[in-house]
């Protein structure tokens, strides 16, 4: 078996450029497939927590009558009292974090400028809003007593053309269904780097959402934070309550962890599609290794050698291509990883609708993976070599021998 | 002893839907130690009955013993034991593996029958000796002539100790001195060792060497004469 390996490696040597090119195809395939796996699953991953973070939190509290999708204000479809239920809910054990927040939808208008906005009424003090507070970019974060500031994000900000101190006007739905309107103040402009995000949100301090909206002491929710996700399910079941929902993470990304099963099977797809050039392209190679070499397999079967023990010759070619394919494609696609994972790819507002994705995307790639990759690729490429292999098996020894003479 | 027994055979070769018949009944018996020449004009069955008795094609029809074993209905793999075992090849063209060096492509068949390695390095090493390429042992065939690659060849027949060596055309690619020294290393091999030897071949240089000629035309064996080499 020694010698065959060792005749299957000299083999390779005789057409070296054949040989570099062959491993490079399935190198540069495995390298790509790395790189795809780690873009689909860090930015899955990465959508994922930013939607947790921002907007869905590992659980919301909500009346049992709220609907998100219509953004109710009337009171019978708000938490009343939401601070003495966001303090009931903090003390349970595996929250970190549950603060209220009210949400109405407004329009922003400035000059001939106009935006529809989502206007989120929060405890600016709370650990929760620290990813907008951390991420102000000019102005300072509000207060809670602030009667006429208010916070925007970067990209609104932007399509607006208005900077920190700033006025601009804002109209927004009431509980009584009218509209109210007042000048605000621009005290900050904020960015979480989530432009489906930044460019339709603007935050001010709760009392004054709930003084604009009519919705006194009212909340739309309790934003929870827990210790672990995999928590939300037993605190969701501990605060069932007559007059109140718990939407837990996975009920409020559903969508998205849909997609994130779909990206499994479309990845694997995606294997099938890239592994399969590659190996045609093994195939090749070893087919006209083995038509190159008839004579020598007609020698080496009068020698005695058998037809497995040909076989196996060939498939140790293959498997020396894999090995070689699969070492370039760990390289070269570690590097493109490690580029993705580290300072990944700006891809600016490319967000669909109900998922927030970041401004850049990151790859994320799990051992599981990269070991199935790998796996995958040296499976197909030892397959790609069943084929050339049983055609140089299948040579009778004498039509081999008058073949090459 | 009768080393091949070969009785009525006849081999027809079928290409799409012309047949040709290589082989119409042919007998013939080769004794143990036999230097034996196969001679013939081109297309007269030399190769195609050396191959045959070589365990590389099987007959249409007929009877073939090797060494006491009836091989005409062989499978593959049981054919390949037998040339592994009993039978050494030299081919017309140099038919030695380019990517191995002298000593790899002598030391094959001994690789493929599972001899120990200190069993191998002593074997390959006293044929190489034998044919004069000891010092030749570590280069390629493409750094060897084309006399010493059928060199070569010829210790890489007899590495197994077999019974039955067959040298189809051997001198037929060599100038007249490297032809004469394979030739003399075959019969001096044949006599040191008692293997027995059959060629094909048309070359006057091969078959003054042969005690024993059998002619062969269109498929049949015409003339079978027993007498002494002239060398």
């Amino acid at each position: 078996m020694l010698q065959l390996t060792k005749l299957a490696f000299r083999d390779l040597g005789r057409n070296r450029r054949r040989s570099f090119f062959s491993a490079l195809a399935l190198g540069l395939g495995v390298a790509l497939l790395l790189l795809m796996a780690s873009i689909l699953a860090g930015e899955i991953r990465q959508a994922l927590k930013t939607t947790i973070l921002l907007e869905s939190g590992h659980l919301q509290v909500q009346s049992a009558n709220y609907e998100e999708s219509k953004t109710s204000l009337k009171w019978a479809d708000l938490i009343d009292n939401p601070d003495r239920v966001a303090a009931q809910i903090a003390g349970l054990a595996p929250v970190v974090e549950a603060t209220p927040r009210l949400i109405a939808s407004g329009i922003l208008s400035i000059g001939d400028q106009t935006a529809g906005v989502r206007v989120m009424g929060i405890v600016p003090s709370a650990a929760a809003n620290a990813p907008f507070r951390d991420g102000l970019q000019s102005g300072a974060w509000l207060q809670a007593g602030d009667r006429e500031g208010i916070v925007v994000g970067q990209s609104l900000a932007d399509k607006l053309g208005v900077a920190s101190g700033d006025q601009i006007q804002l109209l927004v739905n009431t509980s009584d269904g009218t509209v109210d309107q007042q000048v605000f103040t621009i005290r900050g402009i904020f960015s979480t780097h989530t432009p489906g995000f930044d460019d339709r949100t603007i935050f001010m301090p709760l009392a004054k959402a709930q003084a604009i909206t009519a919705t006194e002491n009212h909340a739309s929710l309790i934003f929870v934070l827990l210790q672990n996700r995999d928590q939300a399910d037993a605190v969701a079941s501990a605060l069932q309550g007559p007059g109140y929902k718990s939407v837990t993470w996975e009920k409020a990304n559903a969508m998205m962890l849909e997609i994130e099963s779909f990206a499994g099977a479309y990845m694997a797809i995606l294997y099938l599609i890239v592994l399969g050039v590659t190996a045609s392209v093994i195939v090749n190679t070893l087919v006209m290794a083995v038509f190159e070499r008839t004579r020598e397999i007609g020698i080496l079967s009068s020698l005695g050698m058998k037809s497995r023990q040909i076989m196996a010759m060939f498939f140790a070619e293959s498997g020396f291509i894999a090995l070689g394919g699969v070492i370039i494609g760990l390289v070269v696609g570690g590097l493109l990883v490690f580029y993705a994972t580290n300072t990944g790819f700006y891809i600016g507002n490319m967000g669909i609708t109900g998922i927030l994705m970041g401004e850049r995307i990151y790859g994320y790639l799990t051992v599981r993976d990269s070991v199935m990759l790998v796996v995958a690729a040296f499976g197909v490429s030892l397959l790609a070599g069943l084929y050339p292999a049983v055609i140089a098996a299948r040579m009778e020894p004498v039509e081999a021998l008058r073949d090459a003479q | 002893m009768d080393v091949v027994k070969v009785e009525n055979v006849t081999r027809v070769y079928q290409v799409g839907e012309v047949e040709t018949q290589a082989l119409r009944g042919v007998d013939l018996t080769i004794e143990n130690g036999e230097f034996t020449a196969l001679v013939g004009p081109s297309g007269s069955g030399k190769t195609t009955l050396l191959q045959i008795i070589g365990c590389l094609d099987l007959p249409t029809t007929g009877k073939v013993v090797i060494a006491d074993k009836d091989v005409s209905h062989l499978n593959r793999d049981q054919r390949a034991d037998m040339r592994r075992g009993t039978i050494g090849f030299v081919f017309q063209f140099f038919a030695l593996i380019p990517t191995l060096s002298a000593y790899e492509n002598v030391e094959m068949p001994l690789l493929l029958n599972g001899h120990a390695p200190s069993d191998r390095k002593e074997r390959v090493m006293h044929l190489l000796e034998s044919v004069d390429l000891g010092d030749r042992a570590r280069h390629r065939p493409d750094q060897l002539s084309g006399g010493e690659q059928q060199r070569v060849a010829v210790a890489r027949a007899l590495v197994t100790h077999p019974t039955l060596v067959l040298a189809d055309e051997p001198t037929a690619n060599l100038d007249t001195a490297n032809g004469e020294q394979v030739m003399e290393i075959m019969t001096r091999l044949n006599q040191d060792t008692g293997v027995t030897f059959v060629f094909a071949t048309h070359d006057p240089r091969v078959i003054k060497f042969a005690r024993r000629i059998v002619t062969l035309e269109d498929g049949r064996v015409v003339e079978n004469a027993v007498g002494e080499a002239k060398v």
